[in-house]
């Protein structure tokens, strides 16, 4: 009989944590950024959910993205720009949208799966461009006015609540989903991934579990999309692009799936070297990440975190 | 009456949108179908046939058609080398892995495109024989359109027979069907993935050389179009001729339709026909053979 894998926090993990803090006080100048990563970060983790934990390849998983952005930036231009009541509106609406579309995604194989995400952000898309006296088309939802946090922490120009605003939240939301992969639902969902035939065998229903967990990864993105909208004050129609979708998936596996981490050192790497490298040349910088996303495929799969898991297992063999 | 005559206009531009759908997306039915490969990137080699064509004719001054020829030989012998060196590595991946290996390869076709040609859409002048229009009892037909469906036609009946009649049509059916037998049975299985992945991108580039009066062309084709090559090949189902064919007309029809009748909702239509299909017919309107 073995138990649940524990809670504890290790090390690394608080050393990791540390870093966000670390880079508040550090990089005033950069906490647009900052927030940024983080919002990426969120974005990532939810995505991890359904690709690294449950197998299933969405190639539209902006959809959830953008609808949380827009709920909660037309709340907010519409008077209710309360924040965290914000966030709930926005995981509501997004993990309502995932659920119904849940149906459709447990169906298919892989090719139709793709090809049902893919159509259901196409869709979601159109829908934010032509209704574009609701979302402002292609100009995008700007009149988002947001009230203070609590009553009591206003949005400054110097980007710090927001930063810390999203770090408040990465931070409840990573713990939730930390604390569900870790229980009898996540090691299920585990199951499914090595092997999805075996697991009805044991009296796991893969359907209900599938739909379950593309529900909170819709919901989880749909926060995200809200941080967005909350933090900048706008709702761009990129948000449903394609272009959000595809590089969110370049973050996971630059950071590697199935460790929730990955997604967060994923991100963190790619908006960094995104605001580095495409200052430079925009054109060039979606060369590199194309060559970037077939070396990862071909020579590294594991991404940055499975790199560190193979460094961290080859130190602590020496060191024993 | 004008109601007929517009329903025969439409019926007939998605006729010949379809069958430009078909032709690219062929390549793609017969890798899925052969190698369980799912290749994104397969738009991109349509997009080169098209820049092949445009620098055949518009910098060496080729005339149209032998430009389409070259189009053809160019995405062929291009598809044969990233055959064997990159896709072949890919063949027993997850198709997670192939869809992220060959999104990156879109990004960086556009990229590459974009680097040499800039990002604008790119003129085709086609030869006067093309141009204008045919009256054909009333109707107003396009005479390039009537020249695309006629090549489709053509490229269709050479292809079923390649497939159906000839020994090399019978390894790929043997290879469809299944792998592990038609090696045993001596057949290079290797060999029949090469050359129908290069006789596939060649196709495509043909396609994307026909196309670029209708579809267009500029760098961010492989993009604009995958979901349609996608749902040709989902929708008709994977390894055969016949499905794509009549997924291809249908979704052609009704995307030229839908954005003639019902411009506000346009696109809609198109995913929604897209799910309907796939919920009626997970497997694709014609299964592979068992």
């Amino acid at each position: 009989m073995s138990a649940l894998p524990t809670l504890k926090w290790n090390k690394f993990e608080i050393a990791f944590w540390l870093i966000p803090i670390a880079a508040f006080f550090l990089f005033p100048r950069y906490l647009t950024l900052g927030s940024q990563i983080l919002i990426a970060g969120l974005f990532a983790l939810s995505l991890d959910l359904i690709l690294g934990y449950a197998r299933i390849i969405s190639l539209g998983h902006a959809a959830f993205f953008g609808l949380g952005a827009y709920t909660a930036g037309l709340l907010a231009k519409h008077g209710f720009g309360e924040p965290l009541s914000g966030l709930f509106a926005a995981a509501a609406v997004a993990a309502l949208a995932g659920w119904i579309t849940s149906f459709l995604i447990v169906r298919g194989q892989d090719l139709t799966r793709l090809m049902v995400t893919l159509g259901i952000g196409l869709m979601l898309f159109e829908t934010a461009n032509q209704a574009s006296s609701i979302t402002g088309g292609v100009d995008g939802l700007s009149g988002v006015e947001m009230k203070k946090i609590f009553g009591v922490f206003g949005f400054g120009l110097d980007g710090k609540a927001a930063y810390l605003y999203s770090l408040a939240v990465l931070f409840v939301v990573f713990n939730a989903t930390r604390a569900l992969v870790r229980s009898p639902f996540g090691l299920s969902l585990r199951g499914i991934r090595e092997g999805e035939r075996r697991m009805p065998a044991i009296g796991a229903s893969v359907r209900r579990k599938l739909v379950a967990v593309y529900t909170i990864g819709a919901g989880i993105a749909g926060i995200a999309g809200a941080l967005l909208a909350q933090t900048t004050q706008f709702v761009g129609i990129d948000v449903f692009g394609f272009q959000r979708s595809a590089e969110l998936m370049i973050m996971l596996v630059l950071g590697g799936t199935g460790y929730l981490y990955g997604g967060l050192l994923g991100a963190a790497v790619f908006m960094i070297l995104q605001d580095y490298l495409a200052n430079l040349n925009p054109v060039y910088w979606q060369f590199w990440l194309g060559l970037l996303l077939v070396l990862i495929v071909l020579f590294a799969r594991g991404g940055l975190m499975g790199g560190l898991a193979v460094l961290h297992d080859r130190v602590w063999r020496t060191s024993r | 009456m004008t109601t007929i005559v517009s329903f025969i206009g439409v019926l007939f531009d998605g006729v010949a949108y379809g069958s430009l759908l078909f032709l690219i997306s062929i390549g793609l039915s017969v890798t899925m179908g052969l190698m369980n490969f799912i290749n994104l990137a397969h738009g991109a080699f349509a997009m080169l046939g098209g820049y092949a064509a445009v620098v055949a004719m518009s910098r060496l001054g080729i005339p149209f058609l032998p430009a389409l020829a070259i189009a053809f030989a160019v995405s062929g012998a291009v598809g044969a080398l990233l055959e064997r060196v990159l896709y072949r590595r890919l063949y027993r991946a997850a198709h997670l892995d192939q869809v992220l290996f060959t999104i990156g390869l879109t990004l960086m076709s556009i990229a590459t495109a974009t680097y040499f040609f800039g990002p604008a859409q790119q003129p085709v002048r086609l030869p006067g024989f093309l141009t204008g229009q045919l009256h054909v009892l009333g109707v107003d037909l396009g005479t390039y359109r009537l020249f695309l469906i006629a090549m489709v036609v053509l490229a269709t009946l050479a292809l079923t027979f390649l497939v159906e009649r000839t020994r090399f049509g019978a390894q790929v059916r043997a290879s469809v069907d299944n792998q592990q037998a038609s090696v045993g049975l001596g057949i290079n299985v290797e060999r029949v993935f090469s050359v129908t992945f290069a006789l596939g991108s060649a196709l495509a580039g043909l396609g994307g050389a026909l196309g670029i009066d209708v579809l267009g062309l500029d760098p961010t084709f492989p993009l604009k179009y995958m979901v349609y090559f996608l749902l040709v090949v989902a929708v008709g189902g994977a390894g055969t001729i016949r499905g794509p064919l009549i997924a291809a007309l249908i979704l052609g029809v009704f995307d030229v339709a839908g954005k003639y009748y019902v411009p506000q909702i346009g696109s809609f239509v198109i995913y929604a026909v897209m799910v309907i299909m796939l919920l009626l017919f997970p497997a694709g309107l014609v299964g592979r053979r068992a």
